[in-house]
Order: structure tokens, then sequence, then C-alpha cells
């Protein structure tokens, strides 16, 4: 049997009296209301002070080889990089777009575009061209960062459909050279003064966009500000238990806002070395990453933790891991099987904690010093009010006191890393507020001793491998293919990935099913949408659910997909549909 | 290449196929990645390592994935696990 509760030796948890996120700005050495920028105190501070030829990252090339990255040589390079993206009439404001693996370039193209006041979103690598082109477009991205093989395979063909991309700059990782309408981003680097390159930005200026899903309509492109690195740094500490000699190891990409808060901005501003893993995933590998790189903290998705956990004990025969000191999770709520298979495994249990693009930082945790109730989420972090609401169609928000109640997880406004808006949407923005409380569209609850604990999504949002995915940018693009006359997405449940892609299909009229179909219709979600986005599973079936007004009632496909109980159904379009064809 | 490493690869393309049915087989370079050249993620490849166990009997474990990373690592790691049908 699992323990309900793993014991911490020390029991002196943070606590938030002492705490105010002005003193941890100072610490900073930012002035209130004073000048900020991420890559000036990720980096450029650093490559002045005594740690300047300390590792920033350390990367792991698939084949083998290793690549150290000292503070002053990051300082360099990004230099350069916002030196040669002034020089292509960048300005404050602008947006760049970088799309490529973990490779040096992009933490590179990252760090120099926020130094000159860029607005930075990182794509995950595994869009396809229409995720791709949507976000750039939503946003009017005016520069690309990517690679060759990338460019060809998923962006050349849409640059007629993109006018606001006016420079597409490329590692030429197919040594082919020079491609029409791109730049080589070398030859730039080189080309280009290592003069310090920052331009003055304040704590309200944007820096980074992150997309996010929601149920209907485009994705949302969350605005972060420069001011969220007080959040960065602090939760870094608290919930990672991050110190500044420790070798630290997140696996996240930077697609994603884990691996840009945390697999970038986090570590360097507290001046730690990263491993940077170029490679794909691959249990041994990682395994003797942790081992040979005597990584200290690991903050990894749970995806990951449930594939090291199927690969059984064999895996660790031989390995040890002394130099691991704290393991975190995070994407989804973490099974307490997993929590306490790290105990077997490494020697830890590992720490789930709560977070979303909107947030901009870890929010709920369990740290170094609580004790852990597997499957908890664990305890707001110091600086972060946590409530649970009720909030009924056209009535007020009211907090819910007594413990154990399911409500929406709401959190008090004010903490440096919330989302400054959805980039053109400020309708959207506003709905996730009612007062001075963030609605976040997370269920939980919330038990006697003050742990929060994940219940499900108040809305029919895809989480799949820890990322969000929307129903709609799926559907959408299976309505695209001739054959289809309607589609409906649902996750449906995994033990791997937590939840996969599943879609309904209906065909048009005189189409009939088959697997030639099915196969065509798979490769033309995936070729678009690539494989982290496109349906797993495609059934087809003879007509979806309805709401009255119309809207699929994805929850009842669910449901009916799992064979569970179907509930209300009072708002069901009269005749909806029987179940899929075999 | 064998018959046998043939079969194994034209087999082993088929299973690719069925999960990734938008890729081009001729456009695979043998010895470099399969994943990074076709977009395969983790999930789709441990289906591709599932279906392999289940079409052509061979289960590779977490500490062969090292062996199995482009398509003529995999030709080779599973003609080295299935006995050749019959001589030549």
């Amino acid at each position: 049997m699992k323990p309900v509760l793993i014991r911490k030796q020390s029991a002196d948890a943070p606590t938030d009296a002492a705490f105010s996120w002005a003193a941890v700005g100072r610490e900073l050495g930012i002035a209130p209301d004073g000048a900020v920028n991420i890559a000036q105190l990720a980096v450029d501070r650093h490559a002045q002070s005594a740690l300047a030829e300390k590792t920033a990252f350390r990367f792991l090339a698939a084949e083998g080889s290793v690549r150290d990255l000292s503070y002053r040589q990051l300082a360099e390079l990004s230099d350069r990089f916002g030196n040669a993206l002034t020089s292509l009439g960048v300005r404050k404001g602008d947006c760049v777009f970088v799309l490529c693996g973990r490779i040096c370039e992009l933490y590179v193209a990252v760090l120099g575009a926020l130094k000159i006041g860029a607005v930075v979103s990182p794509l995950f690598q595994s869009f396809g061209p229409e995720p791709i082109r949507s976000r750039i477009a939503q946003a009017a991205g005016q520069v690309l960062v990517t690679t060759a093989s990338a460019y060809q395979r998923k962006v050349a063909a849409l640059r007629p459909e993109l006018p606001s991309l006016k420079h597409v700059l490329l590692v030429d990782d197919l040594g082919t050279g020079a491609i029409a309408d791109t730049l080589d981003l070398h030859a730039l680097l080189r080309a280009a003064p290592d003069t310090p390159a920052l331009v003055p930005t304040g704590p309200e200026d944007p820096a980074l966009l992150h997309f996010t899903s929601g149920t209907t309509g485009l994705p949302k492109g969350a605005i972060h500000v420069h001011g969220a690195v007080v959040t960065h740094f602090a939760t870094a500490r608290s919930a990672l238990d991050l110190k500044p000699d420790d070798i630290f190891w997140c696996t996240a990409d930077p697609g994603w806002v884990t691996g840009t808060s945390y697999g970038i901005v986090a570590p360097l501003v507290l001046g730690v070395t990263s491993i940077v893993d170029e490679a794909d995933f691959d249990p041994l590998r990682w395994i003797e990453i942790l081992e040979n790189e005597r990584v200290n903290v690991w903050y990894t998705a749970p995806t990951a933790i449930r594939l090291l956990m199927k690969a059984g004990p064999e895996l660790f025969a031989g390995h040890r891991f002394p130099d691991l000191r704290f393991i975190a999770s995070v994407g989804e709520a973490l099974n307490p099987e997993a929590v306490c298979w790290g105990q077997e495994a490494f020697g830890r249990p590992i720490h789930d904690n709560w977070w979303q693009s909107e947030t901009g930082g870890i929010m709920i945790a369990n740290t170094a010093a609580l004790d852990i109730k597997p499957g908890s989420m664990g305890r707001p972090l110091p600086g972060i009010a946590a409530h649970v609401v009720r909030h009924p169609a056209g009535e007020p928000v009211t907090v819910i006191e007594t413990p154990d109640t399911v409500g929406e997880l709401a959190l008090e406004t004010g903490w440096p890393s919330m989302f400054r808006g959805y980039l053109n949407q400020p309708e959207r923005y506003r709905a996730c507020f009612a007062g001075h409380l963030y609605l976040t569209g997370d269920l939980v609850r919330r038990d006697a001793d003050g742990y929060y604990w994940f219940v499900g999504r108040s809305d029919d949002v895809i989480k799949s491998s820890g990322h969000l995915i929307g129903s709609f940018e799926v559907e959408r693009v299976l309505m695209a293919h001739p054959a289809v006359a309607e589609a409906g997405v649902i996750g449906k449940p995994d033990a791997l990935a937590g939840e996969v892609i599943k879609a309904f299909v209906v065909l048009k009229q005189g189409i009939t099913a088959n697997e030639d179909l099915r196969l065509d219709l798979l490769g033309h979600a995936r070729r678009r949408l690539g494989a982290a986005v496109a349906p797993r599973e495609i059934a087809f079936v003879p007509a979806l659910p309805h709401t009255r007004s119309g809207k699929i009632m994805r929850r009842l496909l669910k449901a009916r997909e799992l064979g569970l109980p179907e509930g209300d159904s009072s708002t069901l379009e009269p005749g909806a549909a029987p179940g899929e064809k075999k | 290449m064998s018959q046998q490493q043939e079969q194994i690869r034209a087999a082993v393309l088929a299973i690719v196929k069925r999960l990734a049915p938008e890729i081009d087989p001729t456009r695979i370079i043998a010895d470099k990645p399969l994943r990074t050249q076709i977009d395969l993620d983790s999930m789709d490849w441990l289906n591709v390592l599932a279906t392999i166990h289940e079409k052509l009997g061979v289960n590779i474990p977490e500490t062969d994935y090292g062996k199995v990373q482009t398509l003529d690592g995999i030709v080779a790691y599973l003609a080295d696990k299935i006995p050749a049908a019959a001589p030549e």
C-alpha cells in the first residue's frame, strides 16, 4: 500500500509572513518601477560578476558531444543576436518566434531578443504547419528563428500566408547552404558586434508570448512581462529548492511555458548550471544523464516519469544518484504511485506542482520542507493566495471555505508573473477574472490541512503529455479534409500520456468509411498539425451529439467513449447520435 | 542487405506508415535518427515499438532504445533477434 503521507525531516515549512514580492525584487536589484529586463538579470548581470566563466548551459547533443556555454559567452552571443535583430530593423515590442529543438541557438535567440525588448514566442518543435501559421499570424510575428530542416518541412510553403514575417533566420542543420527568402543565423551572428544590445525595458513591458488552448476558438496568446522574472526567481527557490551551486535539469521543451520559465529564465537568474539534452526521450539516456551529469535538481513531467516507471527496475540496475536532491514534476496531476516510485527508483519522492501558461510561474507546490500527501499538488507558495470558488453562470463568485468541497481554483491577482492579456482577445482575458480573483478553469478541492487536490478541468480542454490542446484547433483541420462533414475531438484517458486525442468524424453524404480513408485522414491531420496536436485515434460515426444551440457536446462524446453515465442531456438536440461504427 | 533484412525493413516501414501515414518512406535517411526526420513523438514511438512487438514478436526493452534510433539500427536489431526463416 502506498503511504498517504511522506514525512519530511525538517518541519520548518516556509512561512508566508516575511514574504513580499517587492523584497524579492530588491534582492535582484530592481528598484520599484525601475528598469527590469529578464535577459539582463539572467545573463549580463552574471557575465559582469565572478560567475562570468561559470557554465550556464551544458548542451548534450544526440550523438554524444558536449558543449558548455559560460555566462560570459552567453552574454556575448545574445548581444550579437540582439544587435543583429536591431540591424534588421526589429524594435522593442516586435514579435520574434522561435521554432527549433533544444539547441544552443534557441537559447541565444530567446535571450538576445529579450535584451532588445522584442516579445519572444517559442513554438513547440513538434507543431505542424497549421499551429505554426495560426500563431505567427495572430501575433503578426516579424521574425522566425528556426532550422533549415524545420523551415523546409513546415514553414516555406506558408510564407505567402504570413505577410508580417519579414525575416527568417536559419540554423543550417542540413548543410545545404542558402535558402531563398531566409538569412543564415550564424553569418548574422558573426557579422554583428558584441557590444551591449540592451534596450531599456520596464516591469510592465511585454517580454514573452505563450500560446495556450481553450475549448473554443483559436489558441490564446498569454502575454507576460519583464517583471515576471521576480516570480521565476522566487519560485525556483521555493518550489524547486534550487540553490546557486546546483546542477539543474529541466526536461521541458522551451516550446512550452515550463521550458521557458524554468528551462531558460529561472536557472539563469539564479546563476546555476543547467543541463540541456538535445535528444528525444530515451529512458536509459535520461538515467545516465542524471547520474553522469550529477544533477541535483530535476524538473520533469508525469508522462516521462510514467515511461521510466514502465521500463522497470532493470533500467536502474547499476546506477546511483547520490547527487540528486530534489525531483519535481509539472504538467498534470501526478498519480500517487508515481510520487512514491521516486523513493524506490531515486531514493527521493517526486514533488508535484501546479501552474499554467497564464500564471507564468509555479503557484502551488509540494516544497522541500513540506510533508507530501501523494496525489496532492501541495500548498500555495509564499506570495500566492489561493481559494476554491463557486461561480454558477450569471451569478457572482463565492469563496468556498468548507474543506474537501470541489470548486474552481482561483488566485488573488498581483503576483509578478501573472499574464497581462490574451493577445487581441481582451474579452477572453476579462472573462478570466472576478474582482481581484483570477479564475484558473481547474477544478480542485482543498483539504483541512490546506493541500490542494486536482479534480478536473471546468471546460473540455485536452491535456496530452502535459500539454493543453484545444479541440477546436484539431476539429478545424479535420473538417478541412474533403471527405469530412463534421468532427468532434476529445481527450481519451491514457495510462502514459494522461489523455490522447481521439477524433469522432462524420463523413459527407455518399462517402464510405474504410481503413484507407482513416489513414488518409490521419495523415492529413498529422501533416498539418504535427505529432503533438494531431489525433492518435479516429473513429467514424454517423452523427455527433449537439446542443440545441448547435454546439458539439464533447462531454457526451467522452462519456460514451468511457461508458459513463451521460448525465444531463436536457440541452441535447433531438435525435442525437448513436455510437461508433465498428 | 539480406532478403530477411529487406523483409524486416518493409515490415517496420509498414508499421510506421500506419501510425504516421503522412510519411514518405523514400525520404527516410536510413542511418540518421528516424524520429526527428518524420515527426514521431514519444507516444508515437512507443506505439511503433508496441506494434513491432505484436507483429514481429520482438520486445525491445527500454535499455536498448539507444540501438534502435535509426532505420538501419532497427533492422539490424530485429534481424539479430528474429531467426532467419529458412536457409537461403
